[in-house]
């Protein structure tokens, strides 16, 4: 009885430390070798140095491509949120005819098209638009594909505010406009957070999209650059990689934290983060 | 569920709403979706004649790619891709967590859980290239460890490096969805479950498992259309060496971008469309019958 009880608490103590050294040792080098002065791949205690940040802030696209990442994905989230609050909006207060058949197949072409299955018919389309290159045909394909899962979220919560409040607005002579702006987005808020919190997330760690429309390294966001930072010559630039690594992972750890602070992390149908 | 038009829209302006984002899912989902159809059956290519001219060629794209070794090979990659990183591996470790967390220490709940989910948020290309310095072959993390040196994994085990990966990369969602569904087990059951003296093995099967099936399967078909859509294997080994790890979104890339073969890639991306709907409409069956 006694044994089998250590036994098992041994098992249960090397099960987590089997598991916690397997998600963690990866991520130790991103925390590591940004302040390595002779960064390599393996891991190392680092004899620190913010040499590698200068140099980072130095590389010629480095930065640029984190200000490209900025508005690509700022364009993408903000177009993203307001057209799928004003859709979420109408399609939770108003019956259109056909909406529930609109709903079901807005949820089934999240899941169906894909990047990755419809990255053909895009490039060719972006191509012969002429719209290769262009930061702001790329933030509209993403926000494109973000939609109608962001209309799908949000219905949730716009579905979840009070008809009466809205009814008491009109009564005292509030435009639907005024409706939207002053009586139902404040109290949808945490949904509106989550949205442009996801949106954002989506959109800066998205590769395929801007890999595949995003040709010119001046135009690349970070997740190009770390590809072809990556490929440069054949061997990784140690110097720069690291601390672009950290730097570009920054603003997701950062608003993940901010969301689950605030507002608990939550599940919303089958949506990947 | 009726609804009242509280806010006074009324139809014309709630379609004026509706419409914008009605208009960009048609341009950049919806007809690209038709689109890779009607790609899908022509020899349109990036460069040279069929690039101005191109020329319908029917069922010949499906029917070259059934006879075509490389989609051969990229279809069981992905399946051995899906199965194992994703049906079996996302599926049994995230449940175990779960499972294993319930009575954990708080701190150690914290620990493993935020560990798990940062691996999840991460941006892929991040996480892509923290795994090639771990299973490099010169100054590689895990050559280290294990006291390996020279051994490329990703070169000499493309396939297995991209599971292991993809294990560790997308574990987050089946745990989360786990760790919620056991909520749903009543704790009385467990209770008796052990006074009665039932294995683990037996109060899993017979307990825990009944209550949370719907979970098991929403959360199989889930990972598995990521898993199967998934295009960050390219940023690990490019679908190399050899077309050894190339499953079908690298294989897609790569005869589109790569050889500029765009009817072929479509077709074969069309293929990946009525996977995905297959996929997606059980699914959606499942929301359906659970309310």
């Amino acid at each position: 009885m006694t044994t089998s009880l250590v036994l098992r608490r041994i098992g249960y103590s090397a099960f987590f430390a089997v598991v916690l050294a397997f998600f963690a040792v990866p991520m130790l080098w991103l925390a590591s070798a940004p302040f390595d002065s002779r960064p390599g791949l393996g891991l190392r205690w680092p004899d620190w140095t913010f040499d590698n940040v200068t140099a980072t802030f130095d590389h010629p696209y480095a930065l640029t491509s984190l200000v490209n990442s900025l508005v690509l994905c700022g364009l993408a989230m903000i177009v993203t949120t307001v057209l799928a609050a004003g859709a979420a909006y109408a399609l939770s207060r108003v019956r259109i005819p056909g909406r529930d058949v609109l709903l079901y197949v807005l949820l089934l072409l999240s899941s169906v098209v894909t990047g990755t299955a419809a990255m053909v018919p895009i490039f060719v389309m972006m191509y012969q638009l002429g719209l290769i290159n262009s930061q702001y045909g790329t933030a509209l394909v993403i926000a494109g594909g973000m939609l109608p899962a962001a209309i799908f979220i949000l219905k949730d919560f716009v579905d979840a505010v009070p008809r009466s409040y809205e009814e008491s607005a009109r009564v005292f002579g509030a435009s639907p406009w005024q409706i939207l702006l002053h009586v139902v987005l404040p109290i949808a808020r945490p949904g509106i957070a989550t949205i442009v919190v996801w949106a954002f997330v989506q959109a800066w760690g998205n590769f395929l999209l801007p890999f595949l429309l995003l040709r010119d390294i001046t135009s690349q966001p970070a997740a190009v650059l770390m590809r072809t930072l990556y490929d440069e010559g054949g061997s990784a630039n140690l110097t720069v990689i690291p601390v672009f690594s950290l730097l570009y992972s920054i603003p997701v750890v950062a608003l993940y934290l901010f969301v689950s602070k605030r507002y608990g992390f939550r599940f919303h149908g089958g949506i990947k983060s | 569920m009726p609804s009242t038009d509280s806010a006074g829209l009324g139809r014309g302006r709630a379609l004026a709403f509706v419409a914008p984002a009605l208009v960009l899912i048609g341009i950049f989902l919806v007809f690209p979706a038709l689109w890779s159809i009607y790609i899908g059956l022509t020899d349109y290519t990036l460069t040279g004649p069929s690039s101005v001219n191109p020329q319908l060629v029917g069922t010949g794209n499906i029917t070259g790619a059934l006879s075509d070794p490389l989609f051969g090979n990229s279809l069981w990659l992905t399946l051995l891709f899906v199965f194992g990183s994703a049906m079996i591996g996302q599926n049994v470790l995230g449940f175990t967590l779960a499972w294993s967390l319930r009575g954990a220490r708080r701190w150690l709940r914290r620990l493993v859980e935020g560990l798990v989910l940062l691996a999840w948020i991460l941006p892929s290309t991040v996480v892509a290239y923290l795994w090639v310095a771990v299973l490099d072959r010169d100054g590689g993390t895990l050559n280290a460890l294990l006291n390996t040196p020279g051994t490329a994994w990703l070169v000499q085990y493309p396939m297995a490096s991209l599971i292991v990966f993809n294990l560790w990369r997308g574990t987050a969602f089946s745990m989360l969805l786990y760790s919620s569904a056991l909520n749903v087990v009543p704790p009385s059951q467990l209770e008796t479950a052990r006074m009665v003296g039932a294995g683990r093995f037996s109060t899993l099967k017979d307990v825990v498992f009944p209550h949370i099936r719907g979970h098991v399967l929403t959360n199989t078909l889930l990972i598995t259309l990521w898993t199967a859509n998934d295009f960050t294997p390219f940023l690990l080994t490019s679908g190399g060496p050899d077309h050894r790890s190339e499953t079908l979104p690298v294989f897609i890339y790569q005869q589109a971008l790569g050889s500029g073969a765009l009817g072929y890639a479509s077709a074969i991306s069309f293929l990946l469309l009525l996977v995905n709907l297959v996929i997606a409409l059980v699914y959606l069956r499942l929301l359906r019958r659970r309310g």
